[in-house]
């Protein structure tokens, strides 16, 4: 993890929002840094090497088996995301949720970013805050965020 | 990397005023960082829920990253524990 400076990043201060209603009330969305997009969308962009800050935006009605991973980092063990995408996105365990009536509901989309950002100035002036202004519009109430 | 990019992206959602909480499998940039809520789970790069094909242990992540929603003492970063 050589030429990641942590600390600069530093949340400060730290937002908080409180929930106003139960979880089986909260329309959800899901985020993750993994990597993954649906067919058909541009694969993310290993070659740069201040990091892509770019993100996808996958539709809530996907088959889970058939999103894509193009995260192209040596540092993690891939594995396991191609054995199962819920491992890092898990779009079909909050399917469960929902219809199980322990959350409210599912948003129809969720986001998805290619975590390797070494220089990530434009992901927190940019790209995190059009796709929190999106969540926000769409009534989520909620985000649950993964790595990988 | 992905878990600080995971950290800052839950910093924009928050601050635009939806609740989030997020799983680390790196506690130490998790601490430095500060999201609002997170889960630690002690396992390697590339298994934030634990293991492929195993919905259980999935859904037991999940719950205890759910259950750090309501709070508001944040930044919270608890450990997943079995």
């Amino acid at each position: 993890m050589t030429g990641y400076r942590f600390s600069r990043y530093a949340i400060d201060p730290v937002p908080v929002v409180r929930l106003n209603r139960p979880l089986k009330e909260c329309r959800f969305a899901l985020v993750t840094t993994a990597g993954l997009h649906a067919p058909g969308q541009p694969d993310f962009d290993y070659s740069n090497r201040q990091g892509d800050d770019t993100y996808r935006e996958i539709p809530g009605d996907i088959e889970t088996g058939a999103l894509i991973e193009t995260h192209r980092s040596k540092s993690f063990d891939h594995t396991a995301v191609a054995r199962d995408r819920n491992v890092a996105f898990p779009l079909d365990r909050f399917r469960e949720l929902e219809r199980d009536g322990k959350i409210g509901e599912l948003n129809h989309r969720h986001f998805s970013f290619m975590g390797s950002i070494i220089k990530p100035g434009r992901l927190i002036d940019e790209s995190a805050p059009e796709v929190a202004a999106m969540l926000r519009r769409d009534g989520v109430d909620a985000v649950f965020l993964t790595p990988v | 990397m992905c878990n600080q990019t995971v950290c800052l992206v839950q910093a924009a959602i928050e601050r635009e005023g939806v609740a989030t909480v997020s799983i680390s499998l790196l506690r130490e940039v998790a601490s430095i960082l500060r999201p609002p809520r997170a889960l630690f789970v002690n396992r390697p790069l590339g298994y934030p829920l634990g293991a492929p094909n195993d919905p259980e242990l999935q859904h037991r992540i999940i719950a205890a990253a759910l259950s750090l929603l309501e709070r508001t003492d944040v930044p919270v970063l608890e450990e997943f524990t079995e």
